[in-house]
Order: C-alpha cells, then structure tokens, then sequence
C-alpha cells in the first residue's frame, strides 16, 4: 500500500442577499436609494419606534416572485412573516422581519456553464438593517437602509470549487440584473454573502464540519477567503486537529479568516410568526402573469444564440452578460445575413468604447442597434467590404452618425468587373517596378498592386478578385 | 340616557359650554386625582383648546357630533403626538411619541376633549395596577381596593367620573377586569376590529383597544367611531356595522349559554350575582343554553405562553439607544442595553420577558410555545361550536371583586388566576363586553361578562343593553369627579 496524500474536496454552500430595488421600503412608504444623510430615509416605522406596525410592500412580494422565476424556484401559494429576534444597535426592533417557517420561493437552481446545476434551498424577503458608522470613537447609528427589502437565496452545500463559487455568484449577479429585482452591487452591499464551507477526503460521502465566512462583499475577496479557509480546514485535519463549527470573519488586509463566534455562542433568534402581518396569499393568475412577463433569461439566449447564429460560446457569453448588450445584439441582427458578423462588431469596437463592467451593463453607445443593422446589411449586399465598414463604424461610434453619412453613393456603387479591369490595368501601368519584381518570382510584389487597386477604389474592390485580375494581366 | 348623550345635550342646549364643562373636569381631576391616581398625566391646555374650537362651533350655529367636545381619557400605552407615553413604564419615561395613534387620529377628528393619560400596570402587564411605575390607581368605590388591571387608570376615571368615557387596551382581560372592578362597562372588541397602529405592543396577537364607560350606549357610540379599518395595521379590518343603532332590538329568543367551566373556582357572590343575570334575561324571553367548555382550563397556560412570547419579542427594542430612559453610567454598547433594560423595567415585565424568552428558545420552541399555538387553535374551534348552539355567552368577568392593595404583589400565580376567565377570549380573538350586575357584601360590584361571535359586536352590546336598562339600580354613583 502506498502513502499517498489525501486529495481534499470543498464543499461550500452560500446565503446570498439581495437588495431588491423596489422604490419604498418592505414595511414603509420610505425610499430605498442607497446613501443620502443619515436618518433622512427613516419614518416611525422603520425606526421601530413603539406602537408602530409594519405592512408589507407588495411590491416586493412581486419582486421576490420575479427572482424566484429567475432560477426556477417553486413560488408558495401562501407564505408567512416571522420574526428572527436578536438585539444589536442597527437592528431597531430588536428583532428582523423575515421568513423561516414559510419562505416565498421553495427550491430552484442556478446552472454554471460546466453544466452543473447548483441546487437553491430557498428563497426568503425579509428586511435589511442600519448601518454602525463609528467616529471619533464613538459609534452612531444610520437607519437609511433599515427596512430596505431583501431576498436571501440560500443554496445547497453543492458548489465543490472556487471557481463555482466565483460563477454562482457571478450567475446569481447577472440573472438578477437581467430580470430588474436587484443592481447586485458588491461594493454598495445591494449584494453579501455569507459562505459556508467544508473540506472532505475526495470521494467520500459525509459531510465535513463546516464553518461560515460572514458578509463577503466582493467576488475576489469570496475567492481569497475561501482559498484561505479550504487550506485551514486541510491544514487543521493533516495535522490530526478537528475543524471547529464555527462563524468567521474575513479580514481583506491580512486575507485571513478569524472567528467572529463558536457554535455554543451561536445566536438562538427564537423564530416565531410575526402576528403583527397577516398571510401572504399568492394567487396562481398573479405568478404566471408575472412568469409571462419574464424576459428570455441569459442561460437560454446563450444557448440559443449559439445554436441559432452559430456564435462561439465565448462570444455569446459575452453578448448575454447584460441584457442590454444582448437587446442590442437582438435589434441589431434583424434581416442580416451573418449574426455573427453584428456580434464580431459588438464584441470588438463597441466593447473597446465600453471599458468598465458598468459601461458594459449600461451599454449607452452612440451608435444605434439599427445604424449598426444598416451597416451590416451594406455588407452582406457586397457593397462596402469589411475594411471600409470598420472604419466606417469607428466614425459612427464617434459622432453617433449613420453609415450613410460616411459612405458616399459611389463608394457604395460597387466594382463591377470592367471598372476592376480599369482599376488592375491602371496599378500595373503605374507600378512597373513592382510588375518586374512579380515576374522575377517575387511573389509579394503583388500585394502592392492589389493595394494600389484597393486604394484606388477607396477599399471597396474585393482584393481576391483583383489579385486574380492583375495576374491575368502581368501573367 | 348615557353619559354621552346627556354631555351632548347639555352642549347643544347650552346647559353649559364646553369650555366651563372641561374646566369642571379639569378641577375633578385636580382635586381628585391624588387619591384615585387614575391619570398619569393631565394635559389641561391641549383639553382647554379644545373645547374653546368646540364652544366656537356651537356658537356659530354648526352641528356637533356626538363625541364632539366631549372630556375623556386615554390609556398611557397609546402613542399621543408630543404627549408622554410611557406605558407606565420608567423605561418610556420622557418619550413623546412623533405620531398619534390612529385611534386618537379618529377620536381627534371628531374634536374628543383629551384630559389626559391614565395610569396602567406597566406595559399593560397586570391584573392591578399596582405595577404602574406611577404607583397603582385606586378603586372609585373603596379606595382601599386596587381599580384592577392593566387598564386600572381607565376605569378608576370612568368610575370616579373624572372623564366621561376612557379608552383601554385589552389582552388578557385589561378592560374588562378594571371594569369590573370599578362597576363600568368595558369592551374588547373583536381583534382586528379596532386599529392597533400606535397603540404600544404588549402582545401583538391578543391586543385589542376598546371603550370603558359608564353605560352601554356610551360603550357602543365610542366603538363605533373607533372600529375603522386603518391601512397602517394589516390585521384591522373594522367593524362589520355600526352597533348604536342596534341596540335595543328585540332579544326574545336569544340564546344565552353558560359554560360551566366559566362558574368553577367563582367565588359564590360572583356566581349568583350572574345567575340571577341569566335569570333577568330569561324573563325578557331569552333561552339559557348550559354546555360544557373542557378546553377552557388551557386557556390561562395558553395565554401566558403566547403572551409572554410576543412581549419578549416587542420589548427588546427598549435599548436606551433612540428614546426613553438611559442608564446614566456604563462601559459600551452591551452593558449599556443590559444596565438600561435592568433598571428600566419592573419586576412583572422582567419576568414575562424571561417567560417568553425561555418559551421560544431553542429546544423549548416544540414543548412550549408550539403546543400553545395548536391549543389557541383549539380553543377557537372549540368557541365556534359552541357558538352554534347559542348567540352569546354569559360568565363572569372576573371570579372575585376588586381585592385590596398589596395583595396582588403577594403571589404573582394566584394573580394571574383572576384572568382566568377574560383570557379565552382573547385567545379566541372573540368581543366580550363587561357589565356591571351586583355588588358583593362590602359594596364593590361584580361584573358578568357577554362573549360574542366574532364581529359580532352589535348582538352583545345590544344584551348588555337590555341588562342595564331592566336592572338600573345595578350602578352607584361614587362621591367622586363631576355630577353630571
């Protein structure tokens, strides 16, 4: 028997929150805008102050309903409130609105492009809480985003890589900004997550004990602190020690995990029904109107994008990161010949002229997706080639002009046959150093005939045919 | 005629303007107060304004509605904009809520002559009110006896008259046992008939605001203009109709029942006292029905584990952070809440927290609190049968009278037994109204009790009703407030 190493395996399974961007608050008629002065964006309400009373924002059942639908989930027919009790100064009522015992959305899954499905528990709303800002070494409490709806998704331990981890989130991202629930912003906390996460012998079945890595705000810091804590966890078990259930915090200075509380210390929020909200009904007609209105989701546009139009996987992964850029893509194919000659231009100049991941979201070119169709279809019809609709396109991408405006009708008239034989008979006629170079074998001296040809017809010529042409003359 | 009526009357006859009429109170209250303690504060000028817009109106010609102008009171849990609240409670001391509660939005509009706060056992959690921060209220009819709890303040006012009506809060039988107490008429109301919003938590699932008064007229005109469905309280529907008019009509052929569980452990005045009740309406043609309520004898365990829950969860957010009382001397955020929270609140409210918390932890959750909630289940059920073979039930409101000061504080067990037969309906979510119908051997009255089908206000009232109006000399005009 040999003595070889013990490959590990992750196990991680994630509690993601989501701000949901509903225009008032779930219990109030606040707003829900992300900064403004502290305690600005407060009532009596989401204060919590005594003899208020909460009343569910519907809208945000509508939301959550939309989420669910998103990564297939299971909408209840009824679902409940309850309270989840502990006391911290951010937390008003001392108690959080949110959901145990009957959660909104029941199962579901998110599929990662290696084809597994990461299977979701649940899908709960419940209310967000204040801010602490410490100052001056003291500590002051903003209520703003107290009562600022939530979905929390929480998924089954069924992620086994980091790189899973990254593409969960980053699927979860890009499927709830498609649909409109959410702007999943890390670094503003529209989106946190808190990561579970174990280690076992690779092949084996149980579960090992896991620990939780609270509040992680950024996709590279998931990643950092889950690399950390598979080693710690490996590291702990190799050195014969137990790894500890317990919760953990990240620090992004040290990459480190430290823990925040062990399981003895673990809170027991004493769930019980919040009898101050009445039964959420969900009627069926509601759930399939919404459903209805359901945008193509990004996993099946994908797939039909490259089914459809043929388009490399990469580059329809790409087209269906933002719905925007996939909308544009859609408007800009209508009637062309080669969708993917429309991708090629989007991914190419469009991309470079939207550097950020938010320029890309937001997708505000000048060029319209019908001055790119326009464009296009010059193409396909043969009568501008491929440089000069590069070209063209850089012009339009700078002024927000159409291509018409760039592209003279003679330019447009095409190159029939006699005016290429005028076009080869001229270059020949004015290059005779580079005619002889040709006839001495030099096999290159005919690209500068052809673009001679090229030049002359402002771009427009096909080159193959010239070369053709010119041979046949000099031949 | 009730009180109202009659402060109505006189206001549009100009017996008297509202002006003089409140100052009248106002100087009830001044020389009275001290030994009721009915009120916890008095809000004089706010009264006096008022009445002043009142009287104008009067002059110039326009109509007054009924509760307009007229001098009444409110329990200290109902949020008052830029008036103390403090549920009697040291924690609440100095907080002046930003916002009123809807049901003095309504009573407001129709211009209710506020004379203030009324004293109440802290966070409505009591059968005394002896555990008021303020110190207990006293019985208007001996003022050696407690005027009972929580909403003793209420009806120590009504009783003594130094307001014409009060409104309280109800969640284990805090109007109907004062009521009772004190010889008025107090009614819960269905829960979800009145709006919650604004009125301070004590158990959010069995609160329910509702009048006390000296009649039951006065008791259905006030419900009326309370029970509103209020966008703010998604458990408030409002009543089904109004109840005033209702009153009086023909009950020849009720049926009245009587659960003999309701009569055991009832001290023998308390009984005969309702007996003879059921006796009276038996005369007027109605049916008394006898049946059994086995499920009843879990109604106190149950209450009190549902109601120590929910109060464990709605006063957490007493943390000296935002408003109220703050311990002066602390290190950090954690002792600060602990010291805060220690000091802040009184013995009773300490242990229905620890109750509640110790019900809903973890482990306990299944044995406890669960089981409580599948008994509520029951208990409504077991109502709802018992409905089919009759329109009301008839039990005491309480089964002694008022007892003397000191002795609730003795054993906090025995104390919570006097709820024993208010609590059911709460539990239920049922109205019960509570009346006046004898006094025992050393004066102070008893009270029965008329349980209704849900929403069903109207029939109740108009029972309770036709009691007062056969049996008048059922009331005792105290030495105290203002002779009418």
């Amino acid at each position: 028997m040999g003595c070889e190493a013990v490959k590990y395996e992750l196990v991680s399974g994630f509690e993601t929150h989501i701000e949901l961007s509903t225009k008032t608050k779930i219990f109030c008629g606040c707003t829900t805008q992300f900064g403004g002065d502290p305690n600005t964006h407060c009532c009596p309400v989401c204060i919590g102050l005594p003899g208020t009373l909460p009343v569910l924002n519907r809208e945000v059942v509508r939301f959550a309903i939309k989420a669910g639908l998103a990564v297939h989930g299971k909408i209840a027919d009824i679902a409940k409130m309850d309270r989840k009790n502990y006391c911290y100064p951010d937390l008003s009522k001392a108690y959080q609105i949110s959901q145990l015992y009957a959660p909104l959305i029941i199962g579901g899954y998110v599929e990662l492009s290696n084809g597994r499905k990461i299977r979701l528990h649940h899908i709960h709303i419940e209310e967000d809480a204040g801010k602490l800002i410490h100052r001056h070494g003291d500590t002051y409490v903003d209520y703003n985003r107290g009562g600022v709806p939530l979905i929390e998704i929480v998924s089954e331990p069924d992620i086994r890589s980091i790189d899973e981890a990254k593409e969960y989130v980053e699927r979860l991202q890009q499927v709830m900004r498609w649909v409109g629930v959410s702007d999943c912003k890390m670094q503003e906390g529209s989106m946190r997550c808190d990561v579970n996460i174990s280690v076992r012998p690779e092949g084996t079945e149980a579960f090992g004990t896991r620990t939780e890595i609270k509040n992680m705000n950024s996709i590279t810091n998931i990643a950092r602190a889950m690399e950390y804590e598979y080693d710690r966890q490996v590291d702990l078990i190799e050195s014969g020690g137990k790894v500890v259930q317990e919760t953990l915090r990240f620090d992004d200075v040290t990459g480190t995990t430290s823990s925040m509380r062990s399981k003895e210390d673990a809170h027991d929020y004493r769930y019980f029904r919040d009898p101050d909200l009445v039964t959420i009904n969900v009627p069926r007609d509601e759930v399939e109107a919404l459903r209805a209105e359901m945008p193509e989701l990004p996993a099946d546009k994908c797939r039909r994008y490259i089914e459809e139009y043929s388009i490399p996987e990469k580059d329809a992964q790409l087209l269906t990161k933002y719905r925007r850029i996939s909308e544009y893509f859609d408007e800009a194919i209508d009637g062309v010949k080669s969708p993917k000659t429309v991708s090629n231009f989007i991914i190419g100049q469009m991309f470079r002229r939207t550097e950020t991941e938010s320029d890309k979201e937001l997708f505000a070119v000048p060029t319209t997706p019908a001055q790119l169709n326009e464009l296009v279809k010059l193409l396909d019809s043969g009568k501008i080639r491929n440089n000069l609709a590069k070209s063209t396109l850089e012009k339009m991408l700078d002024s927000g002009k159409g291509a018409t405006d760039f592209i003279s009708e003679s330019d447009m008239g095409g190159v029939d046959d006699a005016a290429l034989l005028e076009l080869c008979k001229n270059a020949v006629d004015s290059n005779p150093k580079a005619v002889e170079d040709f006839k001495n074998g030099k096999e290159k001296a005919i690209k500068a005939l052809v673009g001679n040809v090229m030049k002359n017809s402002r771009g427009k010529a096909d080159a193959m045919a010239a070369e053709a042409k010119i041979k046949e003359l000099i031949g | 005629m009730g009180k109202i009526a009659k402060i109505h009357e006189m206001l549009t006859t100009g017996q008297c303007s509202c002006a003089e009429l409140t100052k009248s109170y106002l100087k009830a209250i001044e020389s009275d107060n001290g030994e009721l303690n009915a009120y916890v504060c008095v809000t004089g000028d706010e009264a006096m304004k008022t009445a002043e817009a009142v009287d104008k109106k009067i002059a110039a010609g326009e109509t007054i509605g009924l509760l307009e102008g007229v001098p009444m009171a409110l329990k200290d849990n109902m949020s008052t904009k830029g008036i103390d609240t403090t549920c009697c409670s040291k924690i609440l001391t100095g907080y002046k809520p930003i916002f009123d509660a809807t049901v003095w939005e309504l009573l407001k509009e129709q211009n209710a002559v506020m004379l203030g706060k009324t004293n109440m056992d802290e966070f409505a959690m009591g059968s005394s009110c002896e555990n008021s921060y303020f110190g207990g209220a006293a019985n208007p009819v001996d003022t050696n006896h407690v005027a009972g709890g929580s909403s003793g303040g209420a009806a120590s006012a009504v009783g003594g008259n130094i307001a014409a009506y009060g409104l309280g809060s109800d969640t284990g039988g805090s109007i109907r046992q004062p009521a009772s107490f004190c010889g008025v008429v107090g009614l819960k109301p269905t829960y979800g008939a009145v709006s919650r919003y604004g009125l301070i938590a004590y158990a959010s699932s069995l609160d329910q605001i509702g009048p006390v008064t000296s009649s039951v007229e006065d008791a259905a005109l006030v419900f009326d203009a309370i029970s509103k469905p209020d966008k703010r309280d998604s458990t408030c529907k409002g009543s089904a109709s109004p109840t005033f008019d209702k009153l009086g009509s023909d009950i020849k052929g009720m049926k009245i029942g009587i659960a003999r569980e309701y009569l055991d452990g009832v001290r023998d005045d308390v009984k005969e006292a309702v007996l003879a009740a059921a006796e009276l309406y038996k005369g007027m043609g109605a049916e008394i029905v006898y049946f059994d309520l086995p499920i009843l004898k879990f109604a106190l365990p149950v209450y009190y584990i549902i109601a120590c829950a929910e109060a464990s969860s709605n006063l957490g957010r007493y943390d000296g952070i935002r408003y109220g009382y703050k311990t002066e001397h602390y290190t950090g955020t954690h002792d600060m809440i602990c010291r805060t929270r220690s000091e802040g609140f009184g013995e009773e409210v300490k242990r229905r927290i620890l109750l509640g918390t110790y019900v809903l932890s973890a482990g306990y959750y299944d044995a406890y609190y669960k089981k409580a909630q599948d008994l509520r289940g029951t208990i409504i059920k077991a109502f709802n049968n018992a409905f089919e073979q009759c329109d009301v039930i008839l039990a005491p409101t309480v089964p002694m009278t008022a007892f003397e000061k000191g002795h609730a504080t003795s054993d906090p067990v025995e104390t919570y037994l006097t709820d024993i037969c208010t609590v059911p309906v709460n539990i239920a979510g049922l109205p019960g109204v509570s009346v006046p119908c004898g006094f025992n051997q050393k004066g102070m009255p008893i009270g029965m009790q008329l349980i209704g089908k849900s929403f069903d206000e109207a029939t109740i009232l108009n029972a309770a009703y036709h009691y007062q109006q056969a049996a008048p000399d059922k009331f005792k005009e105290t030495k105290w407030g203002v002779k009418l």
